[in-house]
């Protein structure tokens, strides 16, 4: 038992939750937005590869890191803009057409990968984002910017989302299309903007582990992460706080396992540690099935002008 | 830009969707050809051989074919009545899992019985390892609601910790220089081969066979017509006397069956004995067979040939002039995505507003 | 009249093979009530969708306040002044009055959403038209009648200036319609003008200045409504004479098939509550009310798809089995209120369908095994003995057209497969083993043009003469008095006496259905 409260006790423990946090909230507020607006984004295990990737690359050709940053936006974006025209203009199923992306994402990342570096045995490493000592805030501290800016999009999100037209007019799509319509918004625009803005913070999330988790690219690497965000959002009832509270508590977890194969004490094999994250994220989906309020167009295609 | 429907589309349209959209997605790759530097009539030249070109290439592919037909068959079951497995990969490895623990108790562990009773102990334990597999997220989405994708896919993350778990302990092979793998299944139990010299293994004949069996299935019997009914219109289903919840846990089950089954024959037929890097995916490719196929049991056969050439070609050409195999899977992702929208406008006119 | 408002010029739209408007010519005044009358599928919706922006015409252009209206383009519509209440509300559950009204109002480019002048000026247009609504209620826990109020207030919160109401009292009570009305009245004193949309002669007449009859897509006739009368309006929607529905009283009613005693079902958005009932052989018993009140619930109730949490259901004597598989082969004629969603499976060819119900049973299937000969031969019985038409029966269900959906299930509910055991033994009464001993018809004519009307109507009296107890919820009062031997209103879940139609006065019902005169109990419905 006192090993637990040993772990709990060292700030650098709570260094750690943040940082592993930060690609989950990202990427929880890149799903939140696509099924805030109706649309169930399956990419995402694709995009954070692609965004890990190219974000990564980026930097290793010689852009600055926040420029990565934008270079792993802006391929969420594209993305993002690929899933939007399947599934709004084309209206096909939005399952496959998620997993087909996360299928050719994650197969073009490898693919560029060894081309650009074909007989490589490590990784090839850049310099990551450094942690912010000036902010002098413990713990925050001694996170990176994209931390600070995981955080500070959460109440910016809830802010768009509650009080600004363009908000009501995402969730007004994710709830009834046609009365979204018959008001003379344009369905299919605010479906397709939310789902290219939502991309491009999964594009984001990917570049948090290249360029600040780690200095290198892996295959392997997001290891399903993507699949953890996408249950997070049910788990948040599609809400930016929750959804906030959601990641941090899983990160929580995620960093006790970590320390308890670390300190020694192992009562079990690693493998069970590791096994963690994914029974918890099940266990979380089942725990809030009952009480789901889905917003209603969910996964539910909308042709216009059809009869 | 909308879409309008087309008030006829004719079968062959249907036909030869599939056809226009591979080509579509051949042509685009052959950009990626081009970044890595290669000729892409050199490129495609040797995948094509490499994949279909020769006997061995045949065979190589038709043994890559078996798993792949598999869990194609699983995908295309479960997706007919609207359940996505997306947890082939996992089904596959529990599935081995279990065929190796239980063709391993021959000899030491006192479970002495004839080889053929025990290689059909084998089969069935996969079957039901795999089937119980998905009978947690399928109960899951029927009783409470929870989407079955993200459950079957993290569950594919958990079962892979567990194999490895198991290949480092209790299972482990100690005669095998540290490696995680598991104990050798013994010669009687493994698959024989179809061809001398060659991989391919009568798993083929088994798959084939299992594939004509879910044709028949779907289109003759009852069962067939509640899991086209309940993947259609649940609601209606239910009206007509369809029993939902017993139809879904019954494809869940034929469904996990089915994928535990491709990692059992795999073991028995290709590497006889159980490790990690046992499936390079074919849980994931499964879908996109199925999805190829049309969700069409016969169609899942061509379309895992088709694809395991692909997959095999592309090794066999990387070999040769050094393009990386991930175009293989790029190929493969494309074609799933052009084939959609292929499908999509037999049906569908695109007006430019 | 003074410079139209409005004019729709050649307007014609075709979707497929169908063509919805044929080469229409409109105009409307300023402050006057054009009524627009047709039946199901005369193509009303399909106009007034054109003019709000939904759909593009093929062919015309529309002019608004002299402007030409941009096609296609709901934007525009609410631009131009053009509001419109939705048959159908769209509005979202999850979100509150005022959200679901300011949607749109405000460009999407803004930074904040100015909430308390909207909610001041929301307040200000429902005073202004007598419509009372809290504007931070969700919308889903409203009821139909203030949803409606809400759809309308999305138009005039727009400044809207000419109004369209598509089938508005589909939804509401006699008393509710009234209401509705002196709203429409305040609107034109406003100085709206207003396209009204319906498909009921009397209610047309009462409420519009002129009526322009659509009948296939084309416009047949206009009219001003003081020179006309309901027998040309009906002449005009159908082209040939139409003679009023005959009531043909019972002949011979026998002892009951189903016994309702003091059922409930579980709380739902809509439920029943100590619901007593019977239902006896040879007669209709005809359910009144406004939708949403529980006829659902009773329906499906005798479906198999819901089940009862208190009270006692019989069946011929038995307690009712609860799963369809088991009812229909006692002889139980279900036909659901929704044929899309409920009552086939479009993906499946129209065979598979007109045996699903079925399959279980020994006639059509062995072992597991489906008997495909049977099946097909049953499949064409059907088709050929109700006359469904639309490709064969190996088409999706999904291409036939309502009426011959609609036709398709009756047939479905209403035939028997030959050299199968009798369903159980009809009560006494029942000469005819191949008729079902009870049917239970939810909305069964809705959506359907006048001829499929009349047969749907004809198959179930010839039902009733033949020995099944019919038991039929209708939102329309006219069918509902026409076809009902006996007549119950249901009203919150509540089922009244079902008393001999001929007992009933229109207004006592009408108050009923909005539940102002007391629904006594199960204990006295029991002695009926």
């Amino acid at each position: 038992m006192t090993e637990y409260f040993d772990i709990l006790a060292n700030p650098s423990f709570w260094v750690a939750v943040l940082r592993i946090a930060t690609p989950l909230i990202l990427g929880t507020l890149g799903v939140l937005l696509c099924e805030r607006a109706g649309v169930l984004n399956l990419g995402i295990e694709g995009i954070m590869v692609a965004g890990a990737f190219t974000g990564w690359l980026a930097v290793y050709s010689g852009a600055p890191l926040w420029g990565g940053v934008a270079v792993a936006a802006l391929t969420g974006a594209l993305l993002g803009g690929l899933h939007a025209l399947l599934t709004v203009t084309l209206a096909l199923s939005q399952h496959v057409s998620g997993l087909g992306i996360t299928l050719l994402a994650t197969a073009l990342s490898y693919y560029g990968y060894r081309v650009s570096f074909p007989k490589v045995n490590t990784p090839p490493t850049v310099q990551p984002f450094q942690e912010m000592g000036w902010l002098g805030i413990p713990v925050l501290a001694q996170q990176t910017p994209l931390t600070l800016l995981a955080l500070l999009l959460v109440p910016l999100i809830g802010y768009v989302l509650y009080r600004t037209p363009v908000g009501l007019a995402v969730r007004m799509v994710g709830e009834n299309p046609q009365a979204a319509e018959g008001q003379g918004v344009s369905v299919a625009a605010v479906r397709s903007g939310a789902i290219v803005a939502g991309s491009a913070l999964m594009g984001v999330a990917g570049a948090f582990l290249t360029l600040s988790a780690f200095n290198a690219f892996f295959f392997n690497m997001v290891n399903g992460r993507g699949w953890i965000c996408v249950a997070l959002v049910v788990f948040a009832s599609w809400r930016p706080g929750k959804a906030l509270l959601g990641a941090l508590l899983f990160a929580f977890f995620d960093a006790l396992q970590l320390r308890l194969q670390q300190s020694g004490d192992a009562l079990l094999p690693y493998q069970m540690y590791l096994m963690l994250p994914y029974v918890l994220s099940i266990v979380a989906l089942v725990l809030v099935a009952r009480r789901a309020s889905y917003p209603q167009a969910l996964m539910k295609p909308y042709r216009k002008g059809e009869r | 830009m909308r879409l309008e429907k087309r008030s006829q589309s004719s079968g062959l349209a249907l036909l030869l969707a599939p056809v226009g959209a591979v080509l579509f997605t051949l042509l685009v790759s052959a950009l990626l050809v081009w970044w890595a530097g290669a000729g892409v009539a050199q490129t495609y030249g040797l995948l094509l051989r490499g994949g279909f070109g020769s006997v061995f290439a045949l065979s190589e592919t038709f043994t890559r074919a078996i798993p792949l037909m598999l869990t194609g068959l699983a995908a295309a079951v479960a997706f007919r009545a609207r359940l996505f497995n997306i947890g082939a990969e996992g089904q596959l490895y529990v599935g081995a899992l279990a065929a190796v623990a239980v063709g391993g108790l021959h000899g030491g562990t006192g479970f002495d019985l004839p080889a053929p009773l025990l290689f059909g102990l084998m089969l069935l334990a996969a079957a039901l390892a795999g089937a119980l597999l998905l009978l947690g997220p399928a109960l899951l989405k029927a009783r409470l609601g929870v989407d079955e994708v993200v459950t079957t896919l993290l569950l594919n993350f958990i079962v892979l910790l567990l194999v490895s778990l198991m290949l480092d302990g209790p299972m482990k092979d100690p005669t095998a220089m540290g490696w995680p793998q598991s104990v050798a299944l013994m010669g009687e139990l493994e698959l024989s081969k179809l061809v001398a010299q060659t991989r391919v293994h009568s798993g083929l004949l088994i798959a084939a066979a299992l594939a004509v069996a879910v044709w028949v299935l779907m289109k003759y019997t009852v069962l067939g017509f509640d899991i086209r009914a309940v993947g259609a219109n649940a609601r209606a289903a239910a009206f007509a006397g369809v029993p939902v919840t017993r139809t879904v846990v019954l494809v869940a089950m034929l469904s996990g069956a089915l994928a535990g089954l491709a990692g059992a024959i795999e073991v028995a037929g290709r590497t006889s004995y159980l490790t990690l890097d046992m499936s390079p995916g074919y849980g994931y490719s499964g879908i996109v067979i199925a999805m190829l196929a049309g969700l069409h049991p016969l169609g899942v056969v061509a379309a895992s040939v088709f694809v395991a050439g692909v997959l095999v070609g592309a090794d066999s050409m990387s070999r040769a002039i050094g393009v990386p195999t991930y175009i293989a899977d790029v190929i493969v992702a494309a074609s799933l995505i052009s084939v959609l929208v292929a499908t999509l406008l037999t049906q569908y006119r695109v007006r430019w507003k | 009249m003074s410079d139209p408002v409005l004019q729709l010029q050649h307007i014609s739209k075709r979707f497929g093979t169908l063509l919805a408007n044929d080469d229409i010519s409109l105009t409307l005044g300023a402050g006057e009530v054009l009524a627009l009358l047709g039946e199901n599928g005369a193509g009303k919706s399909t106009l007034v969708s054109i003019l709000f922006g939904h759909y593009t015409a093929d062919a015309g252009n529309i002019t608004v306040f002299g402007q030409p209206l941009p096609r296609g383009d709901p934007k525009a519509a609410l631009a131009a002044g053009i509001g419109m209440v939705h048959q159908h509300f769209t509005l979202a559950d999850n979100l509150s009055v005022l959200d679901n009204v300011i949607l749109g109002s405000e460009p999407l480019w803004q930074l904040f959403t100015r909430r308390s002048a909207a909610r001041a000026r929301l307040q200000a247009v429902a005073q202004r038209f007598g419509l009372g609504v809290d504007p931070e209620a969700l919308v889903g826990r409203l009821s139909v009648g203030e949803r409606q109020r809400v759809e309308i207030l999305k138009a005039l919160y727009r400044g809207a200036r000419i109004l369209i109401l598509d089938e508005p009292t589909a939804v509401l009570t006699p008393q509710e319609s009234e209401a509705l009305f002196a709203v429409l009245g305040q609107m034109v004193a406003q100085g709206l003008s207003i396209i009204f949309i319906s498909h009921k002669l009397g209610e047309v007449l009462r409420v519009s200045q002129r009526i322009a009859v659509l009948r296939a897509g084309r416009l047949v006739a206009q009219a001003q409504a003081a020179d006309t009368s309901q027998a040309q309006l009906a002449l005009w929607m159908v082209g040939h004479a139409v003679e009023a529905p005959q009531r043909r009283p019972a002949q011979a009613v026998g002892s009951p098939v189903c016994v309702l005693d003091n059922v409930s079902t579980a709380p739902a958005r809509e439920r029943l509550l100590h619901a007593s009932l019977s239902l006896h052989a040879g007669e209709i018993v005809a359910i009144a009310g406004v939708s949403g009140n529980g006829q659902v619930a009773l329906a499906e109730l005798l479906c198999g798809t819901r089940a009862a949490s208190a009270g006692r259901v019989q069946l011929l004597g038995q307690p009712l089995p609860p799963h369809p598989a088991q009812l229909v082969p006692l002889g139980v004629a279900r036909i659901p209120e929704d044929r899309h969603a409920v009552g086939l499976v479009g993906d499946l060819p129209v065979w598979e369908n007109a045996v699903s119900e079925r399959l279980r049973s020994p006639a059509f299937s062995r072992w597991g095994w489906v008997r495909r000969a049977a099946a097909r031969a049953y499949a064409d019985r059907i088709m050929r003995a109700f006359d469904v038409r639309g490709g064969g029966p190996l088409v999706p269900a999904r291409a036939l057209s309502g009426g011959n959906m609609q036709k398709l299930i009756l047939g479905r509910a209403l035939t028997r497969p030959k050299h199968s055991a009798p369903d159980s033994p009809s009560p006494g009464g029942a000469a005819n083993p191949g008729v079902p001993c009870l049917i239970v018809a939810h909305q069964p004519t809705w959506g359907l043009d006048i001829g499929a009307v009349a047969y749907v109507q004809a198959q179930l009296i010839a039902a009733r003469d033949a020995g099944a107890a019919v038991l039929l919820i209708s939102d329309d009062l006219d069918e509902v008095l026409t076809l009902g031997d006996r007549v119950a209103v249901i009203h919150a879940g509540r089922l009244g006496p079902a008393r001999p139609a001929a007992d009933w006065q229109r207004e006592a019902i009408g108050l009923a259905m909005a539940g102002i005169t007391g629904i006594p109990d199960a204990a006295q419905e029991a002695h009926t």
